[in-house]
């Protein structure tokens, strides 16, 4: 069964068309890597299906429901969770409050409620902390650095705080942007763990765009490949590798030839 | 020296400063959750306090109803300027919202001359008279009462900011709203409601200064001294603009008193000056500076 699904998704900037009658199936409980060059459409495909663009053209449909005309927040609220190609972290809040934005649309305590029943909010609060102590801050090992500020964290920490976040946004699936990008061989393999972890224990569904293909072929269940905003093949990791025009879109028509012959 | 008079006017000068840091909070509210300076901040003010005369003395209903239905047109107001003037600005250059904001309040300011006219009207006195004596201190009532109300309110939106939901999507929202939305906030929805509660803040501020002096269109260019108050304080610090609001309320008072109500206007402006040389981003304020 597919938890995701994009039928026809069109996006242009201008006459630049970013997606062009882009399809895919997410199937659900695994691990989906979209992959392709430079410029291929990877980030604006998430973008469509987060919400950040709305595409002239085309549907969405999660769980089971048509999502194409839902705002992008109200996505989230849904169970669409995301990671940004560039860390999007809160500057000047200590990892564990940027941790809990991501529980924040749970809270039930509107904006006036919070004033009348601070007693309430502040039983739901300390619910929502306990809760991500166990299911994230402890399965994803970041429990030392809980209390420091963003910007004291390196790189590949603030990333897994990143991905904390979303995981504390309980989502059905979880949408990655690079989420190995920039980092060390040691960092690249725990997160590639974590990642594994959060769909095998979790069952929360993977869409991933990532370069590093040793990760996407260790990884993935599924893998979709962009080539100028269109889908180019689609398949295993095994199949894809082994595609014609996979290869010539990476490596050249040449190469392609040669490997065939 | 006269160590009476400097207490009695330094106390006064402290409780005065009350209504300063609830203008000062107005243009904070904006600043923490949409990144804008509001330069419209004493006109939202300025109308705040006609609606209030509009609905109190021309039609002349009791005053709570009057303030209820003054509240709610000046959080309509807010409402307004955010679908209309910022939100077509969005993704904007700062300054050119910062810039639309003081259209905005010229535009205000028109609109109020020519539906009220230019003359003073007077608002009753709403808050008691009754002084509190202590010792041989006397403080005016309404100093007194005008600072409990600035007090209310912005404990009121002081927990609002730290501990409501709504509060929270809001610092989330303006610190980055791309994420933000992400995270499952309405980013629109937010802004909107920052520029209600502005309105909100500046209408009472609006009434209490109007019933303490006299209500003209030109009541709004308090909010302008307060801005200063407001760099000195840190344009995202909600402690710093009380503080400041109380340090500017006490330099006016004691210069009143010792130097002379001509010179009142002058010497606040030369501290702001002074520290703004020394600390750049204010008392409290975080590191990063707003150039105007």
């Amino acid at each position: 069964m597919n938890i995701l699904e994009a039928e026809g998704l069109t996006l242009s900037f201008g006459g630049i068309h970013a997606l062009a009658d882009v399809s895919i199936a997410v199937p659900k409980g695994g691990i989906t890597a979209i992959i392709g060059p430079n410029g291929a459409g990877k980030t604006s495909l998430f973008n469509a299906i987060s919400g950040f663009y709305r595409p002239s053209r085309g549907t969405i449909r999660f769980d089971g429901a048509d999502i194409t005309r839902v705002p992008g927040h109200a996505r989230a609220a849904l169970g669409l969770a995301r990671t940004f190609q560039n860390v999007a972290l809160f500057r000047g809040m200590t990892v564990l409050d940027n941790i809990k934005l991501g529980g924040h649309h749970r809270l039930r305590a509107g904006a006036l409620g919070a004033m009348w029943y601070l007693g309430r909010a502040a039983a739901e609060e300390s619910r929502l902390r306990e809760e991500i102590e166990r299911e994230v801050i402890d399965f994803l090992e970041i429990d030392h650095i809980r209390d420091l500020p963003i910007d004291a964290l390196a790189y590949g920490l603030q990333k897994r705080v990143e991905l904390a976040r979303a995981l504390a946004m309980r989502p059905k699936v979880l949408l990655l942007d690079e989420p190995v990008a920039g980092m060390n061989r040691e960092e690249t393999e725990d997160m590639a763990r974590f990642i594994l972890d959060i769909q095998e224990e979790r069952g929360i569904t993977v869409m991933l765009v990532e370069h590093d293909m040793g990760l996407v072929m260790d990884i993935s269940s599924h893998v979709v490949v962009l080539n100028f905003g269109s889908v180019i093949a689609s398949g295993t990791p095994a199949e894809v590798r082994a595609n014609p025009a996979v290869i010539a879109a990476y490596l050249g028509e040449r190469a392609a030839k040669q490997r065939a012959a | 020296m006269d160590w009476l008079l400097l207490a009695e006017f330094s106390l006064v000068g402290l409780l005065s400063g009350g209504v300063l840091a609830l203008i000062a909070l107005g243009f904070v509210l904006v600043y923490k959750g949409t990144r804008v300076i509001n330069f419209a901040m004493g006109e939202f003010m300025m109308v705040g306090a006609y609606l209030f005369w509009t609905t109190h003395v021309f039609l002349k209903l009791p005053w709570w109803a009057a303030l209820a239905l003054t509240l709610v047109g000046i959080a309509g107001l807010g409402a307004v300027v955010e679908r209309f003037v910022l939100r077509p600005l969005a993704g904007q250059p700062v300054i050119s919202i910062v810039m639309a904001t003081i259209g905005l309040g010229a535009v205000l300011h028109g609109a109020a001359e020519a539906i009220w006219g230019g003359a003073n009207l007077a608002l009753p006195e709403i808050l008691p008279r009754k002084p509190l004596i202590l010792g041989e201190v006397l403080l005016p009532g309404q100093v007194l009462w005008s600072f409990a109300l600035a007090v209310a309110l912005i404990a009121g939106f002081t927990a609002y900011f730290h501990w409501s939901k709504g509060g929270v999507s809001m610092r989330a929202a303006a610190s980055d709203p791309v994420t933000a939305y992400a995270m499952g906030i309405d980013v629109r929805r937010t802004q909107r409601l920052t520029w209600i509660f502005a309105g909100v803040t500046g209408a009472v501020a609006g009434i209490i200064v109007a019933s303490m002096t006299s209500l003209s269109p030109t009541l709004g260019t308090v909010a302008l001294g307060v801005l200063a108050v407001i760099i000195l304080g840190g344009l995202d610090s909600i402690a710093g603009a009380i503080i400041a609001g109380l340090i500017v309320g006490w330099l006016e008072s004691i210069t009143v008193a010792f130097i002379g109500g001509q010179a009142r206007d002058v010497v606040p402006y030369l501290v702001v000056l002074v520290i703004l040389m020394v600390r750049p981003y204010g008392l409290f304020g975080t590191r990063d500076i707003e150039r105007l």
